[in-house]
This record gives structure tokens, C-alpha cells and sequence, in this order.
């Protein structure tokens, strides 16, 4: 099967992409980020990258050399990827072990089962996030600090769980406001896995992958969009009792998980369209968990319901051809 | 096909659970432990050997189009009786396995085993059918409950191995079907080499 | 076997009518040793919460909406403590029982996990032996515990399980309601208000006799419970 040639309709294209460029340009877009959470955190998170790249990297190669027994695939820098995204949706004090165990799950459960790169109906970064997350709820959310600056910010809670136990406690959601500083939240200096509290540097690699052009705007536009509307209804019907569009756009996993995670490849939608419709429900699938849900955060859920979706997406949602009558 | 095959193919070559994928809700439900998945496999195996005897030797009564109404009357009858009995003699095994037990009744096994063999075939033949399907059924279930167990808390029937908990997810649903995706994997893989 | 009405009829007819009576049969037979399964189960329960008693009396009653069974025990004469079947909807997957035994005086003698669905791991430690939640309560008096009784995090002084404070919440609320469930069968006042419920409204109308047998049954609980501690 592997040696017949592939045959597309005209016209061919050769073009200067190809994986490995993209994930270097992801990667790129993704190293500021990590500078801000090792001055946040301290070096421990350039640790914990380091062991889940490298972690990442070793099952890849392993589990395609002896279980699927074809050619190497980490020269194409994915392994790579998945690991920096993984070691991005950790708290900084997570122990190594637990890491490692991430990185065979998200490698050997989320891509490799499903015959490796392309072929993954998840993301795999975020299918280990979220074994993780079930598996170690007390190593996952527990945050540890180290500069004394953070400690201020809202005693250990992330932000999205220290408001979730203040409203459900009663207090109005203006105290808690009064409380959160977007300056902070905008730059970093919050609680949280350690990748997702930059939402300055993330929009910075946001614009620098749109520049290269190697995603679209339509995805993460479209998430944080329609989170925007849908806190911003509840926020006009009562601004006591739930918190502003802002906060939800720029805690928790919003950036990280719209920009990086929803647009892997193999995982989203192909048409536009179904690039919106998607978008548009991990939006709302992480406002109803945020809000009414047990979990504070519910990005990683969310992306992971739609990944689901995506195939249905591509399938009902084609553009037409063309010279095709309606 | 002699007396011998008759109980290993359900151990191996028909394993209700890796091969033919019966009664998945069960298998999925109880297996949170060794000890829950042996016995939800043993009290299958009681139900689905006494129902082929019965059914197989009530077979030439029943009209064929009330066969099925009338299998399962007698899969029922048995499956209160294994509850009563296990509520009464067995009453921790009991209030772990719950509300499963009458679950059994609908589980595709039995009434899977009634219909393709026990309606077929004499008492004895049926029974040794169901020894060696419930059998397989039973051995699945543990190995799968022995798998989460082992990877979700640490222990193996209930003796703890490491301090501390394990991985939660395996105790939990998800991991129920991830050991039995895994397992299933496996198990074909050693199968397939076989022939 | 080709099928006819009359055919159908009476081998369904048959077959059920044997079924039926086979299961009658066994009902008849395991009737007696499931009750007294389920009478043992209760037993061991409340010995497990309770100071050494002879004899138990249970009433049922309804506290905040919810129905809770008061086991008042005695040792001969004297009232000992009582063990509350008490539960909550408010765990994090719905409802869970717990059996809250106090000692006559009031003190809560030990608390059992009687049955729940809460996530292995995080929920599931209230069962644990020397739990945080249970350290929290054992021999301390709810009311002179910190009002509202509440975890930490809402201003209380009970112990959270970690991670897992909408379980630890439930544990409170469940926990109050036994002690208003026992203030109730004494005649008291409702002392205790849990964080959680939402404020209670009976009549206190409990005759005072019993709630004056029940503070002398206070004085002696003290000797008993340390023979008690020694046997477990």
C-alpha cells in the first residue's frame, strides 16, 4: 500500500511546507510563553518542559521502531510539540514521574494507537492533560509559587477556581474583581499551568503563527468569541453573580487552548465554515463547564468534545465545487 | 467437536468478551476490581449454566415464536434466585455488585448461548458450553478488573501493593475502556500468532 | 416446534407458572437469612459508631427535607448515645448516607460512611480511616465547634479532604443534620446551623424528661467510652 503513488487532481503545487516547518514556527510562537513562566515560576517549569519533550520524543520513537514498526517520525518535530504542550497545561510543582506518565499517554494512547501523526482523532497534549487531570487531581491542581509577588495575587487557586469557590460561597462577583488585576492576568503573574498564564506572549505567538501563515484566524476567533458573547450575556443579565467577559477571555486555558491546541491540524475542521461552527462550540462547551460544571476550568474538555465532532464537521460541511449547481 | 473443546473455546477462541464483544455493560461496569469483576463473572457463569440445562432441555416444548419470551422467563427465574441467594449468604459481594445483578438477565451471553446453542444441543453439551463460556467470561473480567485495580489503586484483590493512590482514571469509566481496548489489543494479538 | 395460539399459550402459561413458584420457593428460603443480613449490617454499623450499648430503639424523622433514622442506644436504663442515619444531596455525585454516632453528652463518637458514589480517590477518602473531615469532628461537641459548622475555606473550622471540598460540604451538611436530628429527639435547641443548609424551623416539643435522663446519661458515657476504645 505504501509504495502506490498518490494521485490528486491538477494543478500541483509544490510549496515550501512541510510538518516540520510548521512545528518549528509553533514552537517559535510557543517560546516566549515558556520565558515568562520560568521568570513566574522559576526553572523548574524549563525542568518539566525538558522532561516531557524529551519523554514525548523517546516513546514516539520507540513505540513506531517496535509497535508500528515503520520509519522514524520525530524528525518531524511533533513529538516535540505535544511534549511542550503538555509540559504548557502543567502546574510548575508537578512531580517528573507524573510528567512522564503524561507524555506515554498523550504519545502512546492519543496519537500512536491511532497510527501516529495525522491519523489522531484527539489532541494528543491535551488527552494527556486531562488522563493526568482525572488520574492526579491533587498533584494537578495544586500550584506552587516562587515569587512572592504571585503568592499576593489569590492565595493558591487559580484565578477561575478562586472565583468559582467565592461565587458559590456568595460572595458578588464585584468583590472578587476588586481582587484580580488584569495588568497581572495579561502578563503572567497568576497561578495555573504554567503555559497558559502568559496571555500577552501567547497573543504574540498568535500573530507570529498568522504571519507565517501557518494557522488561520477562524478557530481561535471564533472560541474566544463566542465565549466573549456568552459570558458577556451572562455578565449584563447579572454582573454579581458571574464574572466579565475579560476575565474569562484572558484566565485559565482560553489562549493557550484556542490558538494552540483547537487548531492542530489533524484534529479541527477543514473548511471554514466548520472551522467557525467548531470554534464556536468549544467556546460555549467551556463557558457552560466554567460557569455551571463541576471543574473551574473546562477548555481542555471542550476541545476534546469537538475533536470528536470535527469528522462530522468535515463530512456535512463541504465546500461546493466548483462550476457544481446548488 | 469432543467434551474438552467445548469448555476452551469459550476461554480462547470464542472469549465472550475479547472476541465475540458480549455483555459489554457488565464487563465495563463491575470490573473496578478484581474481586468485583470475578464475581459478576461467577454469577453469570451460575446463570448461564443452569439456564442452557433448562433451556436445552425444555427446548423441543417451546413453539418457536415465543422462544425468546420464554428463554428469557427462565434466565430471569435464575437470575432472582442467584440474588436472593447472594443477598442472603453473600451479602458484601452483594451490596458491591448491586444493582448489576439483575442486569444479568440482559446480558447477551446467556440469551446469545440459549439461542445459538443450548436450543441445539443436549443438556450435557449445553452445560459444558456454558462452563467454558461463563468461564471465559469470568476470566476476563477479573483479568480486566485485576488490570484496573492494579493501575487505579495500587492493589490486587484487595491486597494494596504501593502506598498512596494510583491513577484514578482507571477506576473510574474511562479507564474501563481504555484496559478493555488495551486488553482486547493484546489478547487478539497473542491469538492471531496461534494459528 | 410448529406454533399455534393454544400451543403458545400454555407452554408460556406453564413455563412462568413454574419460574414463579421456583422463585417463590427461594424467596421463601433466603427471606429470613437476607433480614437478618440486613439487621447484622445495621448492628455492626452502629457498634461501630457507638459506645457500648445493649439495646437500641431507632425512630425516623425528617430533618431539613431530607429523612434521617435516630438510634437512641441504651445501656440499661441510661441512654448512651445516639447513632444517626443521616444524608446529603448535595455531594458532588448526589447522594451519599453516613451513620454519625454521638455519645450522650453530645460528642460525636465516630462517623461511618454508609454508602456513596463520590470520585475514588478524592470524595471517596470521607471513608477513610483518620480522614481529615472525621478527625475534624471526632470527640468535639458540633456546637461549640466554630458557628456556622463549615470547612475551612467557607470560614468554619472543619478539615477539607484535598481537593474535594464539594464532598467535604456535603459531609458537613449531612453531619449537621444528625445533630439537629439528635437536638431534636433531646428537645433542645437547634444549635448548630451549617454553612450549607439553609436555616431549620420545627417546634421544639420533645417532652423536657427525656432531654433530663439524657444530660445524667452524660456524666456516666465518660467511663464507658474508654472501655470502648479499648476493644476496637
Amino acid at each position: 500500500m505504501d509504495k502506490k503513488l498518490i494521485v490528486a487532481p491538477s494543478p500541483h503545487v509544490h510549496g515550501p511546507e512541510s510538518t516540520q516547518r510548521i512545528m518549528r514556527d509553533v514552537l517559535i510562537a510557543l517560546a516566549p510563553a515558556l520565558v515568562v513562566s520560568v521568570i513566574v515560576y522559576g526553572w523548574t517549569t524549563l525542568l518539566v518542559t525538558a522532561v516531557s519533550v524529551l519523554s514525548c520524543v523517546l516513546f514516539e520513537y520507540l513505540i513506531q521502531k517496535y509497535l508500528i514498526k515503520g520509519p522514524s517520525t520525530i524528525g518531524n518535530l511533533s513529538a516535540v510539540v505535544t511534549g511542550v504542550l503538555l509540559a504548557f497545561n502543567l502546574p510548575a510543582s508537578i512531580p517528573v514521574w507524573i510528567v512522564v506518565i503524561g507524555a506515554l499517554v498523550a504519545i502512546g494512547i492519543g496519537k500512536m494507537t491511532f497510527g501516529g501523526i495525522g491519523k489522531n482523532p484527539f489532541n494528543p497534549a491535551l488527552v494527556g492533560r486531562v488522563f493526568l487531570l482525572i488520574s492526579f487531581p491533587v498533584q494537578m491542581t495544586s500550584t506552587a509559587f516562587s515569587t512572592e509577588k504571585l503568592a499576593d495575587v489569590c492565595s493558591g487557586a487559580t484565578p477561575l477556581a478562586f472565583v468559582k469557590e467565592g461565587l458559590k460561597g456568595g460572595t458578588p462577583a464585584s468583590e472578587l474583581m476588586a481582587q484580580i488585576n488584569y495588568g497581572d492576568l495579561l502578563l503572567g503573574f497568576k497561578a495555573g499551568s504554567f503555559g497558559e498564564v502568559a496571555a500577552l506572549l501567547l497573543l504574540v505567538g498568535f500573530a507570529y503563527l498568522l504571519i507565517r501563515k501557518v494557522i488561520t484566524w477562524h478557530i481561535p476567533v471564533a472560541v474566544l468569541g463566542s465565549m466573549a458573547v456568552f459570558s458577556g450575556i451572562l455578565f449584563l443579565i447579572n454582573p454579581e453573580a458571574y464574572m466579565s467577559p475579560l476575565f474569562h477571555l484572558l484566565t485559565g486555558g482560553a489562549i493557550l487552548g484556542s490558538v494552540y491546541m483547537a487548531t492542530d491540524y489533524s484534529t479541527s475542521p477543514m473548511t471554514t465554515k466548520g472551522m467557525l461552527i467548531y470554534g464556536a462550540g468549544i467556546g460555549v462547551i467551556t463557558m457552560l463547564i466554567r460557569t455551571w460544571g463541576a471543574y473551574p476550568e473546562g477548555m481542555s474538555f471542550a476541545i476534546l468534545i469537538m475533536n470528536a465532532v470535527a469528522c462530522l464537521l468535515n463530512k456535512y460541511i463541504k465546500p461546493r465545487r466548483f462550476g457544481a449547481k446548488k | 467437536m469432543n467434551k474438552l473443546q467445548l469448555i476452551t473455546k469459550g476461554i480462547l477462541k470464542e472469549n465472550p468478551t475479547f472476541v465475540l464483544i458480549l455483555g459489554m455493560c457488565p464487563t465495563l461496569a463491575t470490573t473496578t476490581s478484581a474481586i468485583n469483576g470475578m464475581g459478576m463473572g461467577a454469577a453469570t457463569m451460575a446463570v448461564l449454566i443452569m439456564s442452557n440445562i433448562v433451556i436445552s432441555l425444555i427446548k423441543n416444548l417451546i413453539p418457536d415464536k415465543v422462544r425468546i419470551p420464554a428463554f428469557i422467563v427462565v434466565i430471569a427465574s435464575f437470575v432472582t434466585v442467584i440474588q436472593l441467594l447472594m443477598q442472603a449468604y453473600l451479602p458484601s459481594l452483594y451490596q458491591s455488585l448491586g444493582i448489576f445483578i439483575p442486569l444479568i438477565v440482559v446480558n447477551c451471553i446467556i440469551l446469545g448461548r440459549a439461542e445459538a446453542f443450548a436450543s441445539k444441543n443436549n443438556a450435557l453439551d449445553s452445560a459444558l458450553d456454558g462452563l467454558g463460556i461463563g468461564l471465559g467470561f469470568t476470566l476476563s473480567l477479573t483479568l480486566i478488573g485485576a488490570v484496573r485495580e492494579l493501575l487505579g489503586s495500587g492493589a490486587i484483590f484487595g491486597q494494596s501493593l504501593i502506598a498512596g493512590d494510583g491513577m484514578l482514571v482507571f477506576v473510574l469509566a474511562p479507564g474501563g475502556f481504555l484496559v478493555l481496548g488495551y486488553l482486547m489489543v493484546l489478547f487478539n494479538k497473542l491469538t492471531a500468532k496461534k494459528k | 416446534m410448529k406454533s399455534s395460539l393454544k400451543n403458545m399459550v400454555v407452554v408460556l402459561f406453564s413455563i412462568t407458572l413454574i419460574a414463579s413458584l421456583c422463585v417463590g420457593l427461594v424467596n421463601k428460603i433466603t427471606f429470613e437469612p437476607i433480614e437478618k443480613a440486613k439487621a447484622e449490617n445495621i448492628q455492626k454499623a452502629l457498634k461501630n459508631v457507638l459506645p457500648e450499648f445493649d439495646a437500641s430503639e431507632e425512630k425516623a424523622m425528617t430533618v431539613d427535607e431530607l429523612p434521617v433514622i435516630v438510634h437512641t442506644a441504651k445501656q440499661g436504663e441510661q441512654v448512651v448515645g445516639y447513632a444517626v442515619e443521616t444524608m446529603t444531596t448535595k455531594g458532588f455525585s448526589g447522594v451519599f448516607r453516613l451513620m454519625v454516632g454521638f455519645r450522650a453528652s453530645g460528642e460525636v463518637y465516630n462517623i461511618n460512611v454508609l454508602e456513596h458514589s463520590e470520585t475514588p480517590g478524592l470524595g471517596s477518602k470521607m471513608g477513610d480511616e483518620g480522614n481529615s473531615l472525621l478527625v475534624s469532628f471526632k470527640d468535639k461537641n458540633p456546637a461549640n465547634m466554630k458557628q456556622p459548622l463549615a470547612v475551612v475555606k467557607d470560614g468554619g473550622d472543619v478539615q477539607a479532604l484535598t481537593a474535594a471540598t464539594i464532598s467535604s460540604r456535603a459531609y458537613v451538611d449531612a453531619v449537621v443534620r444528625a445533630y439537629n436530628a439528635v437536638q431534636q429527639i433531646k428537645g433542645g435547641a437547634n444549635v448548630a446551623t451549617g454553612a450549607t443548609s439553609n436555616s431549620t424551623k420545627w417546634s421544639e416539643g420533645e417532652p423536657a424528661a427525656e432531654q433530663a435522663t439524657a444530660e445524667e446519661a452524660a456524666e456516666t458515657v465518660n467511663e464507658e467510652t474508654q472501655k470502648g476504645e479499648d476493644n476496637e
